[in-house]
Formats: structure tokens, C-alpha cells, sequence
């Protein structure tokens, strides 16, 4: 089974081809807000390298976000597209789990981040079993305050990883000072989640047959566009 | 851009079929078009409703509509093509100009479907397609044809000397006609968007009412509506018992008559054989009437494309896209969104 996997969500682009068992080709470039340049010649670049060709892929990732709209929906809809061109399964995955996903060794409880710009992060919480991470608090958006009280209400030795917590880490760090809870840092290195360990999730899901058509596949936003929340702010006084 | 990857040569002719794809704005449209002319099937969703509480399109917004729509949207258009993905021979998309957000989820799904089928990938300039969607309709134009381009975000007055070579000659200083149609439309209260309220109430209404001013009329080829929309509020607000339906009508006759006299007086310069509307203003009923007894007049041919083809679609990409090919080639997979294009950037 040939699983191509498509990531955008933060500043950069990332595609790999796994064939289930193995990663057969990826790349990673930050790519400075040009998404949809790079995405195009990037899977045929690395559709040749893995000497697959598109007719071959039997199953389509993508991040879903959350992460930048303009960057993700950029990937989602070139996965969407070639999915139903192809009349094959899409399987999307939320960037906090590729981001968890990508530290599976640790004990310690996982905190996923990605920057949600305007001081605010994205956040999910996961723990390790067998080689899986498994999500334990479900993914929010909120301010450094609100992370940090869901991981005391927690009260676990914390691992944290992602391009978020990393833009905040001074003051992160500060602030669980005073907690006295255990914190470490993952590498700098996994601050973006990779389309190689998203192609790895979407070939277990894609056995389990847990995929979606590219008509069902959703963008996981977390955020409503500004326009909204200053409509029902003003509704609502 | 041509270059990098151009890998194959394409014949264009009248067997060759484009799918064209177009999310420059509020409209998630697909279309198959064989020839350049036929069209075969031409899908819009419309995103009025999910911008109408607002009062205008929101990017945001748009751009997410855009993207729950584009994948039925494009199957839409291939099922009511009758024909398969397999006989697709080239994927057009607009690159701009417009929301950049929006226009992007329409080329990463363009450039997504010519890279899985193999077939080449062609950006085209929305303003440039609208001035083959006169030719969709009416595929003998004779040229030199003037087109007179008019929606919510331009008007302009384009010479089209034959396909592929144009220039615009006059165009607004400042508010696009269609502008001027939703922010006097959203000042009398009368929803969004303005100009299908302001048409159908002005019909109730005396154009004669109100002797709005007519702004540039003897002034070149360019055109103002800024100064004309001051001077309805201004009206409204010394004149609270006037009749809102006397208001529309002589405002929209104000903006008809001046778009009318320049396009004749651009025609004539050109000495065009043709004249052509296009642009979701091209809708107006009373624009229609008196384009077509001014060229009546003056022995100049009509074209009045059909309302779905004054309207933003995706019909006029593909057509656009097929001339396109056949002029400079195809576009490279590395282009991206131009929302600042211009008209003069013939090639993308
Ligand atoms: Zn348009």
C-alpha cells in the first residue's frame, strides 16, 4: 500500500511516500509562506525519488491543521484534489498528533503545541502505550496561562514538543518554575510536524480502513475567522 | 514562469479539452470546456449567504467556504461533462487577481489535478477570462472588439484587437461600479449584494427624479463613481421624505448613462466592429437596454453574454486557459497566487 502524505500547516512543507512498511522517499523544506509553490514540484520530486508514480498511490494524508489557514488549506486541498482523481481513500491527521507521534519514546506525558500566533497556542495532551501516543486531553486553542494550568491540572512529568511552546519558551519555562513540575523539552529538530511520521499514522489508520473521502475530509481550524467573533460579540451586546 | 517543467507538446485545437477552475472571489466554480468554446458542463456554488450578514465578502470566510467546496464542485462538472478525469487534457485556474487566500485553495486543487494526470497546468488572468466570456456565448465575434468590464471589484474599458491582444483604454479612478452599487445599496438598507435590490426596486422608480451628477462625462475615457455615491448619502440626508425607489432609479440611470457614453466613445476610437459586457454589473437590466440601443444607434455589433457568463464562473477560465496554451504554453507547477494582477500581464 503506497501512502502519499502531505503536511503544510506551519511554515513548512513537508511530503513523504511510505509503502507501509517503509518511509521510500520524503522531504522537509521551510518554505516562508509559499506553500503552494513548493507543494506542487515537491510530490513529483519526491514521487520520482521513491519511483512511484501518482497512479500509484492508494492512500492520501494530510495534516489537517490546526496550524496556518492559508498554509494548510494549501495541502488539504491538493490532497483532497488528487484523492478524488485517483478514487482513493484520504486519512487526515491533526498536527498535534503527527507532533506527539514524532516522541514516542518518553514516559512523560506528552504537551503537543503549534504557534497560534496573537500570543495563543494550540495544545493537545497525550500519553505513550506500545509505540502509540494516545490522546488524553483533546485539542484547544488558548493563552500560555490556560496551557499551563491544564498541565498542573495534570501534574505529570510533562514532555513538550512543537513550533508553539518552542516560540514561548522562556516564559514557559519561567512559569512552571514556580509549579515544581518536571519539564523537559523535546529537540528543536521536531518543532514542525513531519509528513514521514504523518505517512507512518496514516498507514496503521489506512489498515484499520479509517479514512475518509475527499467530499467528508474537514479542516480542524479551532479558531473562527475574526469576522465571526466580532459579529457575535456585537450580537451579543 | 514557462519553463522549468514543460515536458510534453500539446496540441490545442478544437478537440482539446480544459478544465477550468476559478475561487478568485465569493464564487467556487469548475467548468469543462472542449475547443476553447464548448462549453461541456460549468458548476458554480455561490457563497452569497454565508457573506450576506456581513454586508460584503469576508476573506476568511471565503477562503474556508472555498475549500468545503471545491471537491463537489469539481466532480459536479466532470459528471455533468459526460466525459471522465482520463479525458481531461489540461487543468486552467485563475492565479489572480483576487483574495489570496481563495485563490489559492483553487490552484493547489488545479495544479494537484494536473500533476496526478499528467497533463499540463495553465494560470490564468480573471480579468482576461471575462473578456473571452463574451466570446463563449457568441464564439464569430469579429474584432476589434471593445469590452466594457464592470463588477463589484473593477470596470474597465478593454480594446480587444483579437484574441490575446488587448489594452485597457479608461478605467475607474476610484469605486468599481459594482462598489457603488452595494454602498449606496447598503446605506438605503437594501441587503447585499446591491446591485440585483438597486435593479429591481429602480424599475418601481422615476430616473427622472433626482438629477444625480454625471461625473468625467466629457473627460476622457476614465470613469468616477466615488463623488456620485456622496451625493445620493447626501440627498438621503437632506431629502428624508424622497422616495427610496426614485433614488435607486436615478442613481443606477446616473451610473448607466456614463457607462454607456464611454463605451461608445471608446468604440468609436477604436473603430469596433464589436462590443461586448461582461462583469457581474453586465446583469443590470438597465445597462443591458441602453448598451443595446446605443449600439443600435451607431451600427455597432452587441454581444450581451448570458447573466451566468457575466458572472464570475469558471467556464471563461477554461476558454481563457485554451487560449492561453495556445499562445504561450503552459504555466509552471511552482506558480502560486497574484492577487495584485493586472490586465497588461498578459502572460502569467
Ligand atoms: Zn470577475
Amino acid at each position: 500500500m503506497i501512502v502519499l502524505a502531505i503536511d503544510t500547516s506551519t511554515d513548512a512543507v513537508s511530503v513523504a511516500i511510505n509503502n507501509s512498511k517503509q518511509l521510500l522517499a520524503s522531504a522537509h523544506v521551510t518554505s516562508d509562506r509559499r506553500h503552494a509553490e513548493l507543494l506542487a514540484p515537491m510530490i513529483s520530486n519526491v514521487c520520482a525519488q521513491a519511483d512511484v508514480s501518482m497512479r500509484e498511490v492508494d492512500v492520501v494524508a494530510v495534516d489537517i491543521g490546526p496550524g496556518l489557514f492559508t498554509g494548510m488549506r494549501v495541502g488539504i486541498a491538493s490532497a483532497k484534489t488528487i484523492s478524488q482523481v485517483l478514487g482513493v481513500p484520504i486519512v487526515g491527521v491533526s498536527s498535534l498528533d503527527i507532533l506527539a507521534r514524532s516522541v514516542t519514546t518518553t514516559e512523560r506525558v506528552v504537551l503537543s503545541t503549534i504557534d497560534a500566533r496573537r500570543g495563543e497556542l494550540y495544545w493537545a495532551m497525550y500519553r505513550n502505550d506500545i509505540g502509540l501516543s494516545i490522546e488524553v486531553k483533546p485539542p484547544r486553542v488558548g493563552t500560555l496561562d490556560e496551557c499551563v494550568v491544564d498541565i498542573v491540572d495534570r501534574g505529570q512529568e510533562t514532555l513538550i514538543v512543537g513550533n508553539g511552546a518552542l516560540r514561548y519558551r522562556q516564559k514557559l519555562s519561567e512559569m512552571f518554575e514556580t509549579t515544581g513540575l518536571s519539564i523537559e523539552w523535546a529537540s528543536e529538530q521536531l518543532a514542525q510536524p513531519s509528513a514521514a511520521v504523518l505517512a507512518l499514522i496514516a498507514a496503521e489508520l489506512a489498515l484499520l480502513e479509517q479514512w475518509q473521502s475527499a467530499t467528508e475530509l474537514q479542516a480542524l481550524y479551532l479558531r473562527a475567522p475574526d469576522a465571526e467573533i466580532n459579529w457575535e460579540q456585537r450580537v451579543k451586546s | 514562469m514557462n519553463g522549468s517543467n514543460v515536458k510534453r507538446e500539446l496540441k490545442i485545437d478544437s478537440a482539446t479539452v480544459v478544465l477550468g477552475i476559478e475561487t478568485s472571489c465569493d464564487e467556487t466554480a469548475a467548468a469543462l470546456v472542449m475547443g476553447g468554446n464548448d462549453v461541456l458542463s460549468s458548476v458554480v456554488a455561490s457563497q452569497l449567504e454565508v457573506h450576506a450578514r456581513f454586508g460584503g465578502v469576508v476573506p476568511e470566510i471565503a477562503s474556508r467556504a472555498h475549500l468545503e467546496a471545491i471537491t463537489p464542485v469539481i466532480d459536479e462538472a466532470v459528471s455533468k461533462s459526460g466525459l471522465s478525469f482520463d479525458r481531461v487534457d489540461a487543468v486552467a485556474a485563475t492565479v489572480g487577481p483576487g483574495l489570496v487566500g481563495a485563490l489559492l485553495v483553487g490552484v493547489a486543487a488545479a495544479k494537484s489535478l494536473a500533476l496526478t494526470l499528467d497533463v499540463p497546468f495553465v494560470g490564468v488572468n480573471h480579468l482576461e477570462a471575462h473578456l473571452y466570456a463574451a466570446m463563449l456565448d457568441d464564439p464569430n465575434v469579429e474584432f476589434p472588439m471593445l469590452v466594457l468590464l464592470v463588477s463589484g471589484g473593477h470596470t474597465m474599458l478593454v480594446e480587444v484587437r483579437k484574441p490575446g491582444v488587448y489594452q485597457i483604454v479608461g478605467q475607474t479612478r476610484d469605486d468599481a461600479a459594482g462598489e457603488a452599487f452595494d454602498k449606496v445599496a447598503r446605506y438605503l438598507d437594501l441587503g447585499y449584494p446591491g446591485g440585483p435590490a438597486i435593479d429591481a426596486l429602480a424599475k418601481t422608480g422615476d430616473a427622472k427624479a433626482i438629477d444625480f451628477p454625471r461625473a468625467m462625462m466629457h473627460d476622457g475615457l476614465d470613469v468616477s463613481f466615488s463623488g456620485l455615491k456622496t451625493a445620493v448619502i447626501n440627498y438621503v440626508r437632506k431629502n428624508s421624505d424622497a422616495k427610496t425607489n426614485d433614488i435607486v432609479a436615478s442613481f443606477q440611470k446616473a451610473v448607466v448613462d456614463v457607462l454607456v457614453a464611454k463605451t461608445m466613445q471608446a468604440a468609436e476610437n477604436l473603430g469596433a466592429k464589436t462590443v461586448a459586457l461582461g462583469g457581474g454589473v453586465a446583469a443590470n437590466s438597465l445597462l443591458r437596454s441602453e448598451a443595446t440601443r446605443a449600439c443600435e444607434r451607431r451600427d455597432f455589433r452587441l454581444v450581451l453574454p448570458s447573466l451566468a457568463m457575466c458572472t464570475d464562473n469558471a467556464a471563461m477560465i477554461a476558454s481563457a486557459g485554451w487560449h492561453r496554451l495556445q499562445l504561450s504554453g503552459e504555466s509552471s507547477l511552482d506558480a502560486g497566487a497574484y492577487p495584485n494582477l493586472g490586465l497588461t500581464v498578459a502572460s502569467v
